[in-house]
């Protein structure tokens, strides 16, 4: 017994269990009661944050093109930038549960086509002024304009009306959308005065802390946002964010104190990271994967048979072992895995099986000619070596794959999308809904597989509209059948959030929504 | 007396402000040719065929290349570098600080580099094929050898992570006194002295043997001077021309060739900026830099070749 909670301390320090998970493990063990909490170590603990000091982060992912205006955030960096000064109306939890944020709740009606959301009051801007609820409509009637080109304007799309009734913000939808609260989670979605139409580039919102210095692609410099609605946030004096493009420099910054906290340390030095005295290396599974596409209208991935070949072809637990250095999970070429609301559990995994790949490249009555893969070493960190790995493993199962490398420029817009079958990447959505929607119904821009399938359309359009949960369960169980079975996706795996962290911060909950605690490390850690 | 000299020098600018139109020419024309448009790079994965007419008609995309060629060119011409396509900003004043930090970092590392290869050029000389002679030319060689990224992670190891001696972040900003900004380039400037010395002080010690070989040399050592004063004073400044070249090449390259060590160490001067603008296709941005760069290139090449004949008493007293 002894040794069991000697070493779920050690986990605990290790990072590997949080103290909700430790207290459930003390009950299972029939400890709680004999616990005091003096005998808890180090974080299990409940630990009053503390207050002061400066928080360096270096971050990977800016550019000295990056604007502060958040509907155009498109990089880690803008990312992270957006959540220290801004607030959405919600959150999605580490459980994956909605957290009322400027919104107080959300009410939906008329089978989920009507939202009516409940706005905060008392919370006021950086400049001083008041939060209306006109300010939260011209946020979102802003991102609905086509011109802001908003990185939220596709989740915005479904939304065909927002006005303001006394305190409340109601959405009409063309059709029902029982996610859309998980939608408006998005971080671009960032409220701000007048719907930041006089300048969106302002960076005054609601957030834990005032922007100081932006000094895009090079620095960026917060301080405590003194009258913040939040009390139980934002605990450091100031933060400083260092854009550090380079990943060994990155974590040489970490390692030499000059840097806190730092985003994407690269796989293949996690482990030796963690080594490191004074530094603790944090990861989250989440919903981000890697897959190589095929479109399903284009000889020869039009033919069923092959892209079954192709799918069995893979080794996927090599490419989770080699590739992420085991910084990951096997894909099971579906975009879903169980980071996932809702995800069917039952759906079994797809093998590595030469045997198949073999018998179904023999029954597709392929010529025999050369099935050319398209990698940059930009589609995802890696892809080169992993589209070798999958090479060797097709040749085995005699199908001819040859390796089309071609350079990092130009790549997302000449190669992807546009190549019947190339390497990509997706960073992942907050629900099924959203994924499937952005990248697989036929009518999608981003149709990357240009997979058309009829049923699989409709059932995506009514799991929107049910609200209930078990019926929702059944039909994406079948809309991820559908995909598994027919689609041009080949999913390998699933790659984990890797942060760095050193061991001056307490208070770290990994999170799986997204890099450094889903953006808020800043606003919920502090120094030890 | 100074009238060939200055017909000389005015020869050379005039001959120097034309190839810097030839540059732009060709800047403006490379910056065409790139695969995709600036409205693509800009939406990535989120254009659409009518976000993207929208915004190619909102850039100007739209007008003939001659037209916004000579827009560009008049522009220039009167100190306007345009607006940065991807966020809307004045390109001059971003430029002009990103411009101040590759000069100061360049200047920094020169001053060092500079004297440093010459007075080792000149103890080479004075030992030649013996063992300072050898280790020198073996250390300059190795580091010249080493690329600058592995020199920069090297250094990084050691002096940041190991000893802790200086910070493995270059970041300067405003508001920083010129020691800390100092202390803050300690590393990259150790990496660019390194990168740049072999060269150099190879240089300065051939053309000071050559110059070796000559008779007034041999009559100074039969005069019983110093082997030193001997190189100092009666071969170095005979070798000066090729020397000078050199250095100016290397000069250029550190204002323009140092985007690695700018991406190792997380400096921000023109180099990283310059190649987030290429990426995003901003043009006017990529524009305005290669100028910049092409202007720093012909300018010090100028001065080496004022330098040169200056130092020369055959080509100030041409026949």
């Amino acid at each position: 017994m002894k040794d069991d909670l000697a070493k779920l301390v050690d986990w605990i320090d290790a990072g590997g269990l949080s103290r909700r998970g430790f207290l459930g493990r003390v009950s299972a063990f029939g400890l709680a009661a004999a616990l005091g909490s003096a005998m808890l170590p180090g974080q299990a603990r409940a630990e009053e944050p503390k207050k002061g000091g400066v928080l360096k982060i270096g971050l990977g992912g800016g550019e000295s093109t990056d604007a502060l205006d958040p509907g155009l955030a498109d990089g880690p960096v803008a990312f992270n930038v957006n959540r220290q000064w801004g607030d959405t109306l919600v959150n999605v939890t580490p459980e994956k549960v909605l957290e009322f944020r400027l919104a107080e709740s959300a009410e939906a009606g008329e089978g989920s086509t009507v939202w009516t959301f409940k706005i905060r009051k008392g919370v006021k801007f950086h400049d001083g002024s008041e939060m209306t609820v006109e300010d939260v409509v011209a946020t979102f009637k802003r991102h609905s304009d086509e011109n802001a080109k908003s990185g939220a304007f596709g989740i915005m799309q479904g939304i065909s009306d927002i006005k303001a009734d006394g305190e409340n913000v109601v959405f009409t939808l063309s059709t029902g959308n029982a996610d859309l609260p998980y939608l408006l989670a998005d971080y671009h979605l960032i409220v701000q005065p007048k719907g930041g139409a006089e300048n969106p580039n302002a960076g005054i919102g609601t957030g834990p802390y005032k922007v100081k210095t932006a000094e895009p692609g090079v620095r960026y410099v917060f301080e405590k946002n003194a009258d913040d609605w939040d009390t139980s946030r934002g605990h450091y004096d100031s933060v400083e964010f260092l854009v550090i493009n380079d990943a060994t420099a990155r974590t040489a910054a970490l390692q030499s104190g000059q840097v806190h906290m730092v985003n994407r340390v690269d796989p293949k030095v996690a482990k030796l990271l963690s080594r490191a005295p004074g530094v603790k290396v944090r990861t989250a599974s989440g919903p981000g994967h890697y897959v190589f596409i095929m479109h399903c209208d284009k000889p020869p991935f039009d033919n069923k048979d092959l892209r079954l070949a192709l799918k069995y072809a893979i080794n996927r637990q090599e490419l989770v072992d080699k590739i992420l250095d085991g910084y990951g999970s096997v894909g099971n070429d579906i975009p879903i895995n169980k980071s996932y609301p809702l995800f069917d559990e039952t759906l079994p995994q797809r093998e590595f099986d030469l045997a198949k790949a073999a018998e179904h490249y023999k029954a597709s009555g392929h010529d025999g000619s050369p099935i050319e893969l398209i990698v940059a070493d930009g589609a995802f960190p890696g892809a080169v070596d992993a589209a070798a790995l999958f090479q060797a493993t097709a040749t085995q199962a005699g199908i001819p794959l040859v390796i089309k490398r071609v350079p990092d420029d130009g790549y997302w817009s000449d190669v992807w999308n546009v190549k019947p079958f190339c390497a990509s990447y997706w960073g992942g959505r907050p629900v099924q809904d959203q994924m499937y929607s952005t990248a697989y119904l036929s009518t999608a821009d981003w149709n990357d597989t240009k997979f058309k399938n009829k049923e699989f359309d409709d059932l995506i359009l009514s799991a929107r509209a049910e609200t209930d949960e078990t019926k929702r369960k059944e039909i994406y169980a079948k809309v991820a059948r559908i995909l598994w079975e027919e689609g041009g996706v080949i999913c390998p795996m699933f790659n984990d959030f890797i942060d760095g962290v050193s061991e001056t911060v307490a208070g770290w909950v990994d999170d799986p929504n997204l890099e450094l605690m889903n953006g808020f490390a800043s606003a919920k850690t502090w120094f030890a | 007396m100074a009238h060939p000299i200055v017909k000389l020098v005015a020869q050379r600018l005039a001959l120097g402000l034309l190839l810097l139109l030839a540059a732009s020419v060709l800047i403006f024309v490379g910056t065409q040719i790139l695969p995709g448009d600036v409205a693509q790079a800009i939406l990535g994965q989120s254009a659409t065929p009518e976000t993207l007419a929208n915004l190619r008609e909102e850039l100007g995309l739209n007008e003939p290349v001659v037209s916004r060629y000579f827009g560009w060119l008049f522009g220039v011409l009167q100190g306007d570098l345009g607006t940065a396509l991807s966020n809307g900003q004045p390109i001059g004043p971003a430029l002009g600080g990103r411009l101040a930090n590759t000069l100061f970092l360049a200047g920094a590392a020169a001053v060092i580099a500079v004297p440093l290869a010459v007075l080792l050029g000149l103890v080479s000389v004075r030992y030649r094929n013996r063992w300072p002679d050898k280790a020198i030319s073996a250390v300059t060689l190795a580091t010249i050898s080493v690329p600058e990224f592995l020199l920069g992670y090297i250094v990084i190891y050691f002096l940041a992570v190991q000893w802790r001696l200086l910070p493995s972040l270059a970041t300067v900003y405003d508001g920083m006194t010129l020691g800390e900004r100092l202390y803050a380039i300690g590393l990259p400037v150790i990496v660019l002295v390194l990168a740049v010395l072999g060269h150099m002080m190879r240089m300065t010690r051939a053309a000071i043997l050559n110059v070796m070989q000559s008779s007034y040399v041999e009559t100074a050592e039969l005069k019983g001077l110093r082997p030193f004063t001997i190189i100092a004073r009666h071969a170095f400044p005979n070798a000066i021309a090729p020397i000078v070249n050199v250095v100016m090449i290397n000069l250029a390259y550190l204002v323009v060739g140092v985007v690695v060590v700018e991406v190792v160490f997380v400096y921000p001067g023109m180099g990283q900026y310059l190649v987030d603008h290429v990426s995003k296709r901003d043009v006017p941005v990529v524009q305005a830099c290669g100028l910049v760069f092409a202007g720093v290139y012909i300018g010090l090449n100028l001065i080496a070749d004022i330098v040169s004949i200056l130092a020369n008493p055959r080509l100030r007293h041409p026949k």
